[in-house]
């Protein structure tokens, strides 16, 4: 008889730190003490603490076990397993906000400052079933949605209750998703579909790849809802190829549910039929787009096409489509099955439910978090994401990655949802949050973004295609200390038009990078071109090494680890000193920071 | 799958072995598994205790887990049971047969086995 369950992430963070290496140990050790009749080990998908990982959870304690190697799991099997005594030193020794708890082990994992403020709606099973086994989805109401659907409600009351509920587009536009399908339902056609976007492009993101690795049943069951509601029969999921493990979970999801009946003919004998279909993206970001994404689809080169018609009328193979992101999806099955009310319960006046976030960059709890919408920005990075590493400064938080815009350190107290970011002139966009502290370079992060999407813009409109490269340039020309005060003018300029002009979505939104910099940041757009000096010290053409002589001691480590012998001994013996200090000749310093970073005594700096 | 019922039923069959995940229960039973439980027959005792919780339909209610040497050797198999609110039940030198009783008349019916209690008056 089983007593414990050995929860392993199977997550693509956890699997590349060696999770699947540990799962074997966990088998093997569990086998050599003949514990297999009373421990199971159950792969699970991500628990949102990718930092931390390996992550290991054993129940029915909920131990939480972070950072595990193959080497630790003989102690965890023979200690907690068998002898019933937890491995203190691998427990995660968050205690929270209640500091009288001295007694470490007492914390459960839903306890901790990281998991206490998250609403898992979306997350709810990630982390907690295995992903791979159908029974254990529907031992977590899985499918009851799509049963309750099919047996007692009109597609009409589907409608109703998802337009009720306020859910809005998770992909990043927060279109309403109730609209979308009323739009599509009336338009009658021999065939109709449902498509699901998982192509998720955005830098530093990975709320979708979670998703579909933890928990792709919800998806299945949410698609075939969708396709109830509108009159499909037929849905595919685009994913991109380079989530290999999500795409093979959820082709077997979907061969589990064919098995069982859930997907095919005549679901729950209602007569209602519905298959799905798996395309693989071959990787251009262009293709999260729905117009491009359905045109590769069709077998097409990805580019977007006019609007309209829009899908709702003309869409995959010029038939009537509806088209949502995986988290989309992912909230249906549970509004179905709580009503509209739970879910308008949450959140702010027009966003409604939880966002899930990739919290990203400069901050000590990277990873996956999931919260009511109108979360302040200060709580989501101070508290839930647990600060910014070494004591560094909050400079800015960017989201939405390249269609996206920045939240500077003075408006922390946002309450993020749709509008209220729109107003600042940013972007919730798909869920990207990634974290800057006072040593990034803002010219040099709208560079880095403008770069993406120079490489990944499809080029069939014009604006787009020359505007972005255009933009690139001017950028380049400031952090490299060539621009002037009418490049900035310029700048903007043409990111209005780009904006204007673009055919679709990743031109219109390309420019946004830009914009929100120089609306925050214009002070240092001005000390790149005025003063020829970049504030964070990253901009490498506009940075001078410099060795303090009297600091120096004359060890010489630096001259030695310097690629481009640029560092060479001077008369100079500072006082108290014995060998002659060094000094940095500024002609052949390729600016790389090796002699900073290799000097003992702190007599490099950077200006 | 064709009816609610197929699907209600899969779900019964299943509740039973996710149920651990869901967090420790109000009503939780400990055995004492150091050496020196586990030199004195503990590991049939823990194994026998969740067959019972099982068999008796008790696993929403209770949570059994494991714990170290509670520093009586000599009375091991020790098992405890804590309920939120009331004392702590201590039975002492289990084994498997014992440990049946006490699911079927402790947790079950809330009638603490005294037979098996450590006493004053043993000691």
């Amino acid at each position: 008889m089983i007593r414990s369950h050995v929860l392993i992430c199977g997550g693509t963070g956890c699997t590349s730190s060696g999770s699947v290496a540990i799962q074997e140990a966990f088998k093997n050790n569990i086998e050599a003490f003949d514990l297999s009749e009373e421990v199971k080990v159950v792969q699970t998908g991500c628990f949102g603490l990718c930092a931390l990982g390996p992550v290991v959870i054993i129940y029915p304690d909920g131990t939480f076990y972070s950072r595990v190697t193959p080497d630790d799991v003989k102690e965890i099997v023979e200690e907690h397993l068998l002898k019933g005594r937890k491995v203190e030193r691998l427990i995660y020794n968050d205690t929270g906000a209640d500091q009288t708890v001295a007694d470490k082990t007492a914390v459960a994992l839903s306890d901790t400052t990281f998991y206490r403020s998250q609403n898992r709606v979306v997350l709810r099973n990630c982390g907690v079933i295995n992903p791979e086994s159908i029974d254990e989805y529907i031992a977590m109401d899985g499918y009851a949605a799509l049963g309750k659907v099919l047996t007692e409600m009109t597609p009409e009351d589907v409608i109703k209750v998802i337009t009720d509920s306020g859910l809005r587009g998770r992909g990043g536009g927060g279109f309403p998703t109730g609209v979308k399908w009323s739009l599509c339902a009336p338009n009658k056609a021999d065939q109709k579909y449902v498509v699901c976007n998982a192509d998720e492009g955005d830098p530093g993101a990975f709320m979708d790849r979670s998703v579909l690795e933890g928990d792709p049943h919800c998806i299945v069951e949410a698609m075939a809802i969708a396709g109830y509601a509108i009159g499909a029969t037929e849905g595919y999921v685009y994913v991109r190829a380079e989530y290999p493990i999500a795409v093979k979970r959820l082709q077997k999801a979907i061969d589990d549910a064919r098995e069982y009946g859930l997907l095919g003919k005549d679901i729950f004998g209602s007569g209602f039929d519905f298959d799905l279909h798996v395309r693989l993206g071959a990787g251009a970001f262009v293709c999260g787009e729905e117009t491009a994404l359905m045109t590769s689809i069709e077998g097409n080169r990805g580019e977007p096409r006019p609007r309209p018609p829009y899908p709702a009328l003309k869409g995959l193979f010029g038939k009537p489509t509806v088209e949502n992101n995986v988290e989309t999806f992912a909230n249906v099955p549970q509004i179905i099955l709580r009503g509209a009310e739970w879910f308008a319960s949450m959140g702010t006046e027009k966003s409604k439910g939880t966002k899930v976030f990739a919290l990203g960059g400069n901050i000590n709890n990277t990873g996956l978090v999931e919260i009511p919408m109108g979360t302040t920005l200060r709580h989501i990075i101070e508290d839930i994401g647990g600060g910014i590493p070494n004591g560094k400064k909050f400079k800015a938080a960017q989201t939405g990655g390249p269609s996206g815009g920045c939240i500077p350190a003075s408006l922390i107290d946002t309450e993020v949802d749709y509008d209220n970011l729109i107003a600042i002139g940013c972007m919730m966009g798909s869920g990207g949050l990634i974290v800057m502290d006072e040593d990034n370079c803002m010219v040099d992060m709208a560079k880095f973004f403008l770069e993406f999407t120079v490489d990944e813009s499809c080029g069939k409109c014009t604006p787009c295609r020359v505007g972005t490269k255009r933009l690139l340039e001017i950028l380049d020309k400031i952090t490299k200390g060539k621009g002037t005060l009418e490049d900035i003018d310029k700048l903007e300029e043409l990111c209005y038009y780009i904006k204007q002009n673009s055919l679709c979505g990743l031109g219109q939104t390309a420019p946004n990078p830009v914009l929100a910099t120089l609306n925050f940041f214009r002070d240092e757009y001005i000390a790149h071109v005025v003063d020829k000096k970049c504030p964070a010290g990253v901009c490498k053409h506009l940075l001078t090494f410099k060795i303090d002589k009297d600091k120096c001691i004359g060890c010489g480590v630096c001259a030695r680890n310097c690629p481009a012998d640029a560092i060479s001994k001077t008369d100079y013996i500072a006082e108290g000193h014995k060998l002659p200090s060094y000094e940095i000749n500024p002609e052949k310093c390729v600016k790389c920071g090796v002699c900073m970073d290799n000097c003992k005594f702190k007599a490099i700096s950077k200006i | 799958m064709k009816t609610l019922a197929e699907l209600q039923a899969i779900k019964e069959k299943m509740k039973d072995k996710v149920i651990l995940r869901e967090g420790v229960n109000q009503l939780r039973i400990v055995v004492g598994m150091a050496t020196c439980g586990i030199a004195a027959g503990a590991r049939p005792v823990l194994n026998a205790i969740v067959e019972a919780v099982n068999e008796n339909g008790l696993q929403d209610k209770v949570t059994v887990s494991q714990t170290g040497c509670i520093g009586l050797c000599q009375y091991e198999p020790i098992v405890e049971v804590f309920e939120a609110g009331k004392d702590k039940v201590t039975y002492v030198k289990m084994d498997a047969e014992k440990a049946k009783r006490v699911v079927e008349e402790h947790i079950k019916n809330g009638k603490v086995v005294v037979d098996y209690t450590i006493s004053l008056d043993k000691q």
